[in-house]
This record gives C-alpha cells, structure tokens and sequence, in this order.
C-alpha cells in the first residue's frame, strides 16, 4: 500500500485536494453542493461506460470510432423496447444486445476482415443515425421509472454516500462495480495482460501463443454491452425518453475520456466526472447568473473542454503501440 | 589481414576428446524402468539418467530431436523454401546459414508454427503431427528467439516471461512466482536480468537475454536463435556463444541462423547451407572447414571477402565536423559533442555499437535533423543549418541506413528513384518541364555500371530485391561524384554477392577523391574497409585510430563504453 501510495504521488496529492475542495463546498452549501454532484455524476455515467468500450478496445489495439452509434442504437432500442412491450427488462436487454451486436460487427469488420478502423466506425455512426432516426416514433412512454435504490451503510456517508449510492439508479450502481472491475481486470489478470500486449505488440503475443484475432474479436464485442448499458441509462434512466441524436457527441467524448485517462479505467472515472463537474457548475453558475451567456453556449462547453483536454494531454500520454493496426499473420 | 579466418585456435563445438560428462554413480535412486523412461519429457529428467542410459552426455549427442523432410514452401510464384531435409540431434548447435532471402527464416517459421509447409514433414521427438501454431510447438518443447525481439516493451521482464502461460493466484495474476522464475532462470544460466525493469528501457543486448530467458522458461528441448547477434557488441556476441555452448551441453539443441561466418566456426557442431530456399550444402565436419569454403557454398560461386584496395592518399580535409549536438526523437541528446575530420581520397569508418548517436549524427550531417549546437563544413560551405538539398548540391552522397524509408520511392520506377535529387536540374529538367529521354538514359547508363538486376528501368523500385534496392541507392549517390560520400549500414540486408559489390564501388569512390564517411554496426565491415576508425560511444568519438594494425578486441572494448 505505501509502495503503491510512493508510486502514485500525483494522483494521491490530487485526490486528496479535490476530495477535501469537495467536502468543503459541501458543508458549506449542502443543498446546491449535493445537487451539482449529483448532476455531474449522472452526466458522467454514460460517458464512463463509453470510455470503458475504447479503453477494452484501443487496448487490444482497435479503435472504437462507432461508440456514438453504438450508444445511440441501443438508447433507441432500449427504450422502445421497453415502451412497446411495456417491461423495462426486456428494454434493458434489447439496448445491451444491440451494443453486443454493434461491437460484433465493429470487430468482425475491422478484425477479421481488416477493413479500416476508421471506416468501420463512421459507417457505424451513419447507419446508426439514419437507422433511429427513419424509425422514430414520437409519443412513446415507458412503462415505468427504472428502479433507484439506496445501499445500507455505504448511503450513509456524507457526500461520497449521498452521490453514488443514494437513490441512485442500478446502471449508475452498476458502473462503479464495472469500472473498477475492469481496471483489476486489465491490470492485475491473465486476461488483462494478454489484452494489454495484443494491443502493445500483438506478434509478440502470437509467439508465445496467444490467439490475437480470436481476443480481439471478443473483446471488441463484449465491450459492445457496455456501450448498450451507457445508452440504456441515456433513453431510459437519465431521461425517459428518446429524442433524435440524443447522444449527442458523448462517444466521441468518451474517446477524449479515455486519452485524458492514458487509457486507464480509473484515471478515465475520474476524467469523466471532471468533465460532469464542470458542465454542472457552468448550469449552476448561470442559474445564480453569475455569468450570463446564452445556455447554448454553456451547452459546448464539454466539446471545448475536450479540445482544450486533448490538446493539454497530446503528446503527455502514450497510446498502445498496435493501436489502428490490423494484425495479419505473415505468410497465412 | 581483416575478415578473420579459421586458423583452428578458435574454439567450437564439443572437442572430440572432452571429458565424459560428470555423472555421480553414488546417486542409485535413479528409475531405469522402461515405464519411466517413457515418460520422461524434460531435460533435467533426461539428465538425470545415467549417461549410458540417456545415451547422452558431452561429447556424445542425443536421439534426433527434430527431423525435417522434403519441405516445401511458396509464396506466390516465390519458392522460399524447396524440398528441405534436415535433423538436429539432442545437445546439437546446428547452425543454419545463407544470404538473406535464402529461406532460413521461412523454415523456422514453418517449424515453429507460424506458418504452414505446402508440403513436407516435420518430426519432433518421433511426433509426426502437424505444428499448428506456435504454442503449440511451444507445448512441445521448441523455443524461438526472433530476429526481432518479440517481446512488449512497456512490460517489465517477468510480466514479458509469464505471457502466455501465467500462473495465476485467485483468478489474479501471480507476479511473484514469474519474479521468482526469473531469478532461478538468471541463475541457473548466468544471464543476469531485473525481473522488475520495463523492457523498453534496456539495452538490446539485454532484452535479448530476456528473450532467451522467456525461451527457456517454456522448458525448452530446441531452441531457435534467428540472426541473435545482429544488434550485439562483439563482447555480447562472445557472451551469447558461450551461453549457447552451455545450453547445448546441458542437454538442448540450438538451430543458429546466422550469416556471419565467424560464429558458426566457434560454435556449430554441424552446418547447413540454404541457397535459394533449397539445401545446397551441409558440414559435419566443421573443424575441417574455412569462411571461404562457407561463403563459397552460400553465394555459389567464389567471393572475395577481403577488400582489396590500395594505400589511401589522403589530400584536404573535405567534411570537418567539430563538437556536433543533436537530439533524438524523445528529444533527449543523442551525438553528444561528436568531432570528426574527414579527408578526400579516405574512408573514415565509424564504429560502434547502434544506438549510440550513429543515425543521429548522419541525419544531422544529410540535413534530416535539427543540430542543437556545434558545426559542421563541407569544403568551406557552413552546413551546419543546411537542408537535405542544400547538402546534396554542396556535393554530400547519402546513402540512408533505412533505405526504404530514406532512400527510395517504392512505388516510383528505378529510372525516376535514379535522379531523385537531381530531377530539377538540367540535364533531367529543363525550363521546369521533366526530359524523360534524360532521365531514361541515364537510368540504362547507370544500370549496366551498377548491376542492378531488373527486368527494365521502368520497374517500380519496390519490387527489387534488398540488394538491388542498395544498387540504386548507391548508383544514384555516387554517380554525381560527391565530394564526400555518407554511408549508413550500406550493406545491412544485402546479399554476399552485392556487398562485395557495394565494398569495391566505396573503394573506387575513395580513390577518386571522395572522402567517405563509413557508419557501421557490422565491425568486419569497418575493419576491411576503413584507412582510419573513429570508435563512438554514448554520441561521441571516444577514439580514433588508423585502420591498419587496429585490434578488434579493443574496438569491442571501446564500443561498450570501456575506455
């Protein structure tokens, strides 16, 4: 542990700055601190998840462009699969399923038949577009709320507690097990390691014979799910309702999360929230009219922040070296 | 004087007259049983066998480990590999040689899955079934150092060793039995490494001893060394043959690809030559045989390998480079106060061990790369802030170190990649309009003077032969009569046959006034070549010395940063 803290002193120091920023502001103003928290960590939920996909996927060494469509497929699916057979499961199922569906066919094409990340992933986008947008259909209702609960004991902490785990909704509870479970995973498993050097160096992987088309296969496509969970949250928890392009740009987001993080689970988390927590302040700070802009142009501050995010991290943070790379085995 | 030749004083092998192997006859616990003997799979069992049971022992080598017959492979239209039959033998070095594209690679590969024969039969250890893929040859005891270090260089040396066949603690990676497994392997085979260092940050002469290690740790009957020295110094290189001889008389076979003469005298039991994917010639007796009879065999026909040229006269100091800086792509400072004269009518050979500011330094000299401080001259033209085309018309030859990269347009035809620096001149251009009657006859000229083997010069530069791509290179850098002539690892990849091409056109440049600036990580090929070596290490020259009477085990010295 002391090892590790000596190891990490930056992100210890910062931690420790922004938790005790936090809590001050909290004592301070409990009720306009606890909501804007709240905010930024509803905000940043889908935007974890969507990191996550490009997280599971760069560091296997493909690029995830489509996340955006990805995301916006399933927020349609789910939430009309809800409405029209009135159970929020099998909404919940349908959205997962068309993330799965979408990685699959991300992974097949660039993978298997080494088509273009790039283009692979803006076709994905496009279908996705029109495809939810042709069958949209205005005036649909959920059949019900999705279910917010509370933990015993861990509610109980001020601020930490009151964030996450009161009343909050079982996606978001489920993104806080998912990305610390990915990030043991990717560092501290066989399957982590194995991910991590068919993303560095996937020959190297091949020779001590590790089957890199099939891992790049499935984690691209298991990584879908996560992109379904995220749109999932978008049409049915944080709002409930669907509206045309309602991602609006978050999985391109999700892509700058992950390069803010160096393409790691945790640092990504906490990027994420970053970005929630300046948005919800830039509301608040308007909503008290101490700045007076057009919402509007609040409304781009997270597309500015992640120019500014990118152009801060560019060059600081070293991406997996196969990345963009398809793997072709010489003489096969 | 240069190329070294086999006197016999140079170890290899096993001596026909060692010592029987040191086995305890006190220790009767020994299980004899043909039950157990069949069921022995590794070689610390085997070893632990009475010798006359084993059948193994120095000097008396093993069952046949791995036999290989009639393999063929293409690609294409390309036989890379025709009708190969070979075996190796338990606690054999068997040293596999030919030019490159000969096929070497293409067979190890084949033998350890990475790619499948066309047709042809490959016995391990009496097991006929098809290798399907690497671990799978893995699994059945072969181990394979790449040409090019297969290992990930942002993991640290255990986590590199434990891929593949991690061993795990509740479903969580066990990091400390790889540390621990890289510790007993260091020291069971004296290859010293830090389990914790991240691969990227060592030497390569050390990854690749992790390469070695990571080959071992899968319990390994045959190991493959595919070119394992092409990056090392020569102290390295020693180092590495003695490992080997170790390996080999503690019971495991090594296959040795190489093309360099000298190692496979000190250490193969036997020789294969491969010429054009076929087995051409196979050597059991090694002491018997010469580095010319070997050359002879791999290129067929009779090469010269020792340059002949005249005595330099050296007249004016052409390139003066005095107390030169240049940082490298991490921007760190890679020549780090690099001063050099070089006169017209000489050939400077710079030696030392890569990575020690050689691409650097000629990047800056070509103009390819930001010099930090310091200056550099050619005649009394100040190049110090000169680009590419600024030094090539101050009068500076070329020759890239990656010629594909650097050197070449692949897809442009070897006419066009001929006057690539001189396109816009006359008489290849005139009044901004291209003359292609110019460009083609001096491509034809060129072409017959260079040898450059294409079926015409229209042909796209890409689809030559490594060494006819060198030709060009170097058809197009000396044909404008520089005055000094730059070459970077001008023969690296390029057959016998070009080199000594290639060797005798840098003479001829000499003694026709160009100063020549020799860069080179091949020690043979600066030693036969230069009239004076500059040794580099760590960016600078650490010392310079003529060339006649220079000590190869000094330079070595010198080069690992001994001085």
């Amino acid at each position: 542990m002391s090892e590790w803290i000596s190891r990490n002193k930056m992100t210890v120091g910062l931690g420790a700055v922004v938790l005790v920023l936090a809590y001050l502001y909290y004592f301070a103003d409990k009720t306009t601190a606890l909501s804007m928290y709240r905010y930024s960590w509803s905000y940043a939920v889908p935007l974890v998840l969507c990191a996550m996909v490009g997280v599971i996927g760069e560091r296997s060494g493909v690029v995830n462009i489509g996340i955006e469509g990805q995301l916006l497929v399933s927020a349609f699916a789910g939430f009309f699969g809800a409405a029209y057979s009135g159970s929020l499961l099998v909404g919940v199922l349908a959205g997962v399923g068309c993330g799965l569906i979408l990685g699959g066919f991300l992974a097949w094409t660039t993978v298997k038949w080494r088509m273009d990340q790039i283009i692979a992933g803006v076709v994905l986008n496009i279908v996705a577009t029109g495809i939810t947008s042709f069958y949209y259909k205005p005036g649909q209702l959920l059949p019900a709320l999705m279910p917010h609960v509370s933990i015993p004991v861990l509610s109980k902490i001020p601020l930490i507690g009151e964030v996450f785990f009161k009343g909050t909704g079982v996606i978001a509870l489920l993104a806080i097990v998912i990305v610390i479970g990915i990030h043991l995973a990717l560092f501290k498993t066989r399957w982590g390691l194995r991910t991590r050097a068919i993303g560095e160096y996937p020959s190297a992987a091949d020779t001590a014979g590790i089957n890199v088309i099939r891992m790049r296969l499935v984690n691209v496509t298991l990584a879908g799910a996560l992109a379904g969970l995220a749109g999932v949250f978008l049409s049915m928890d944080s709002t409930s309702s669907f509206e045309r392009g309602m991602s609006a740009g978050r999985g391109f987001l999700a892509l700058a999360i992950m390069i803010f993080g160096a393409w790691r689970p945790l640092r990504a988390a906490a990027a994420a929230l970053f970005f929630g927590f300046v948005t919800a302040a830039a509301s608040q700070l308007q909503a008290d009219r101490v700045i007076n802009v057009p919402p509007q142009l609040v409304g781009t501050l997270p597309y500015v922040m992640t120019l500014v995010v990118l152009a801060v991290a560019a060059g600081k943070v070293r991406a997996p070296g196969a990345v963009g790379q398809p793997f072709v085995k010489e003489g096969k | 004087m240069t190329t070294p030749t086999n006197d016999g004083t140079e170890p290899r092998g096993i001596p026909a007259d060692a010592a029987p192997m040191e086995y305890d006859p006190s220790v009767p616990e020994v299980d004899t049983s043909q039950e157990h003997l069949a069921a022995i799979v590794t070689n610390e069992e085997i070893l632990a066998l009475p010798t006359e049971v084993s059948g193994f022992g120095a000097g008396n080598v093993g069952e046949v480990l791995l036999d290989v017959k009639n393999l063929s492979k293409s690609f294409g239209t390309v036989k890379a590999n025709q009708d190969i039959t070979l075996h190796v033998r338990r606690g054999e070095i068997v040293a596999l040689l030919g030019e490159n594209g000969a096929g070497k690679s293409t067979l190890m590969n084949q033998i350890f899955g990475l790619i499948s024969p066309d047709t042809g039969e490959v016995t391990i250890k009496g097991d006929k079934t098809p290798i399907k893929d690497p671990k799978d040859a893995i699994s059945r005891g072969i181990g394979m150092v790449h040409q090019h270090f297969q290992l990930v260089p942002v993991m640290t040396v255990a986590e590199n060793l434990m891929l593949g066949h991690e061993t795990t603690k509740g479903g969580f990676l066990d990091l400390e039995s790889a540390r621990v497994m890289v510790r007993e392997l260091s020291e069971k085979h004296g290859l010293v490494v830090d389990p914790d260092a991240e691969v990227e940050d060592l030497p390569v002469g050390t990854q690749q001893r992790v390469e070695i290690l990571k080959a071992l740790s899968r319990k390994v009957d045959l190991l493959i060394l595919d070119e394992p020295t092409a990056v090392l110094t020569p102290q390295e290189t020693d180092e590495l043959l003695g490992v080997m001889k170790d390996l080999a008389n503690g019971g495991t076979s090594i296959v040795f690809i190489t093309h360099k003469l000298r190692e496979v005298l000190a250490v193969a039991d036997r020789i294969y030559v491969l010429r054009h994917g076929a087995v051409v010639g196979q050597v059991d007796d090694v002491a018997g045989t010469t580095t010319t009879d070997l050359a002879t065999m791999m290129v067929g026909r009779s090469v010269v390998l020792n340059v002949e040229k005249p005595p330099a006269t050296p007249g004016e100091v052409v390139l003066d480079v005095a107390d030169l800086h240049v940082k490298d792509d991490r921007n760190l400072e890679a020549v780090r106060g690099f001063s050099i004269q070089v006169r017209a009518g000489e050939i400077v050979g710079v030696a030392g061990v890569e990575g020690n500011g050689q691409r650097e330094l000629v990047e800056a000299l070509a103009g390819m790369r930001k010099v930090t401080s310091g200056r550099m001259t050619l005649g009394d033209l100040d190049l110090t802030k000169a680009n590419p085309y600024a030094t090539h018309h101050a009068g500076l030859g070329h020759i890239p170190e990656d010629r594909e990269k650097h050197g070449l347009v692949a897809a442009y035809s070897i006419a066009d990649n001929l006057v690539l620096n001189e396109y816009d001149q006359e008489p290849y251009a005139k009044g901004g309009v291209r003359q292609f009657d110019a460009v083609r006859a001096n491509a034809e000229k060129l072409r017959d003077e260079f040898d450059i083997r294409s079926s015409g010069v229209a042909q796209s530069a890409g689809s030559l032969s490594g060494g006819n791509k060198q030709k060009v290179v170097v058809a197009r850098e000396m044909s404008f009569k520089p005055k000094v002539l730059m070459a970077a690892q001008p023969t690296r990849g390029v057959d016998v046959g070009s080199i000594e091409f290639i060797h005798k056109r840098i003479v001829a440049a000499r003694d026709e006034g160009a100063g020549v600036l020799l860069v080179s990580a091949e020690l043979d090929e600066i030693l036969s070549l230069s009239d004076r070596i500059a040794v580099v290490h760590g960016g600078k020259v650490v010392k310079e010395m003529p060339a006649d009477g220079a000590d190869r085990a000094q330079i070595g010295r010198l080069m690992a940063g001994d001085h």
